[in-house]
């Protein structure tokens, strides 16, 4: 934990920092009278409706949900990697790869199914 | 008691100018990708304020400042004005925790009067033990400050120009991911400072029994790693945003993507944390794949401490000679040679060895964005989750195999 203390102290500071760049900005900027037509959000000249009904593609979920399957698998790999060369050493190096084939055959088996079922096609 | 003010003092004087530091190469980046791309273009770009256009950038900021602090009409003020304070955060947390330069070990010494204590300089704004596990996640939160940019805006094309950016960043982090095996199953570590130290040497490894050797090159990871590295670096544009993969940008779809409703000061922190994010990758390929702050055979530690030596044993006694003011003994120590200053002076000579090579790949990024034309959102998907996912699968599988047979004996 007292490792992560000088990370929580930088991102104050950063934070510290970023509000300060927004009040200089929010203080020195001009100020000119606000009118409908200015305040609208910029969409090309038609009248913004706000994000409320903007409909979103169901498809930016279905990666999301599908990143965070694979994320987690391959966080699962990294241990595994820091420890594979103290299993060759110790002789169970055909043991350690062999438990990761297994689920390395998942992960593929699981990234062609996503595949073959159309889950990742963009048109 | 005394140690611990000590320490605390010494990291916030480095965060503080490690975060300076990345501020501070942002307009320089922008000044190289103006000039730069006026030089692919065969333009002129900016060339009138102050030598080579140098100080444009100054203008420019000043410029920011007295830009009008505009709010849309139907955005939500709170996440609104949040967003690009978010996005100065991920950049700024991760390039803290990447090594600069070796560490440096000081002896004590007498100054002032009384003794300062043996001390280890690190290099860095903080060593983390899981550094990569720790750089990995932290520039992820970058996805944050774009989806929150975007919702806030209450803007058609803001929020498209968010959804994009962040599908496509955490797309594409499964294969940056991944083909970060690869490095693990050969340096067997999360630390930076060790991976840089592994590649410090002539590159050497033993192939069936046999030791292989190749004096003349150093022991750098692409040299092990080649599609890892391709990988990884490909992936980096993705997660930059930077084109050829800025979809979320496109200017001719979304108007400006997640930025359409920001102006002045704000718009540049988003700038901020783009091109931090650019620094950290390029910093990352660097120790990951290029030796870090190292060069191998080629600039060997002795070498430079040798030189260094000379340099300080020759300095000091002129400086003393040249300010031959009655100084107080305790002063006088400041300037006379030391093994100390020595260190001092190697460390900063492998700090801009990392510098140059740092700034080799944020040349390649600026190269490539006025080279490549943008892909087609469909054919970024495809290449992040068909083409990019499973190479690096196969470039981990590779990996362990290799190492399996090469050091089963």
């Amino acid at each position: 934990m007292s490792q992560l203390i000088p990370v929580f102290a930088l991102a104050g500071f950063v934070i510290f920092f970023g509000i300060l760049l927004v009040l200089v900005a929010a203080l020195f900027g001009p100020k000119p009278k606000a009118s409908k037509m200015k305040s609208m959000s910029y969409e090309c000249g038609l009248v913004g409706e706000g994000q409320e009904t903007t409909k979103v593609p169901v498809k930016f979920y279905l990666t999301a949900i599908l990143f965070i399957l694979f994320d987690i698998e391959i966080i699962f790999m990294y241990p595994w990697a820091i420890a594979y060369s103290d299993f060759i050493e110790a002789g169970q190096g055909l043991y350690i790869f062999g438990a990761m084939a297994v689920f390395l055959a998942i992960f593929i088996f699981g990234l062609f199914w996503e595949i073959r079922s159309r889950a990742l096609e963009w048109e | 008691m005394g140690s611990d003010i000590f320490e605390v003092g010494v990291n916030f004087g480095k965060m503080v100018l490690i975060f300076v530091m990345m501020v501070q190469i942002v307009p320089l980046l922008v000044w190289v990708e103006r000039r730069g791309s006026a030089f692919i273009q065969n333009r002129f770009g900016p060339n009138r304020v102050g030598p080579l256009g140098l100080t444009q950038l100054l203008a420019d900021a000043v410029k920011f400042i007295f830009k009008e602090d505009f709010l849309p009409e139907k955005s939500h003020r709170l996440v609104f004005y949040a967003a690009p304070i978010m996005a100065l955060i991920p950049a700024a947390l991760a390039f803290a925790a990447i090594p600069l330069s070796m560490p440096i070990e000081i002896t004590q010494f007498e100054m002032l009067g009384s003794i300062w204590g043996p001390y280890r300089f690190v290099f860095q704004g903080y060593e983390i033990g899981i550094g990569i596990v720790f750089v990995l996640g932290v520039s992820s939160l970058a996805a944050y400050s774009l989806l929150m940019a975007g919702w806030a805006s209450s803007n058609k094309y803001s929020l498209y120009g968010a959804l994009r950016a962040s599908a496509q960043t955490i797309s594409y982090e499964l294969a940056l991911g991944l083909s970060l095996v690869g490095i693990l199953l050969l340096f067997n570590t999360f630390n930076f400072q060790e991976i840089i130290v592994l590649q410090d040497k002539a590159l050497a490894f033993s192939f069936f029994g046999q030791e292989v050797s190749l004096g003349w090159l150093p022991n750098w990871g692409v040299f092990y790693q080649p599609l890892g590295a391709i990988i990884f670096f490909a992936a980096m544009f993705a997660e930059c945003n930077r084109l050829p993969f800025d979809l979320p940008e496109a200017e001719a779809e979304l108007v400006a993507g997640y930025h359409t409703e920001y102006g002045g000061l704000k718009m540049n922190m988003f700038y901020i944390g783009e091109y931090g994010h650019m620094l950290v990758a390029s910093a990352l390929m660097v120790t990951f794949y290029f030796g870090g702050y190292s060069l191998g055979p080629w600039l060997t530690e002795e070498t430079v401490n040798g030189l260094s030596q000379w340099i300080v044993e020759s300095i000091s006694p002129t400086i003393v000679y040249l300010m031959d003011i009655p100084f107080p003994e305790s002063f006088a120590a400041i300037f006379e040679a030391s093994q100390n200053k020595v260190n001092i002076l190697t460390a900063f000579v492998f700090h801009g060895v990392f510098l140059g090579k740092v700034l080799i790949f944020l040349w390649l990024f600026v190269h490539v964005r006025w080279t490549l034309p943008r892909f087609r959102y469909d054919q970024l998907m495809d290449l992040g989750w068909k083409t990019m996912l499973p190479w690096a699968l196969a470039n981990t599988i590779l990996t362990a195999i290799v190492v399996l047979v090469m050091r089963m004996n």
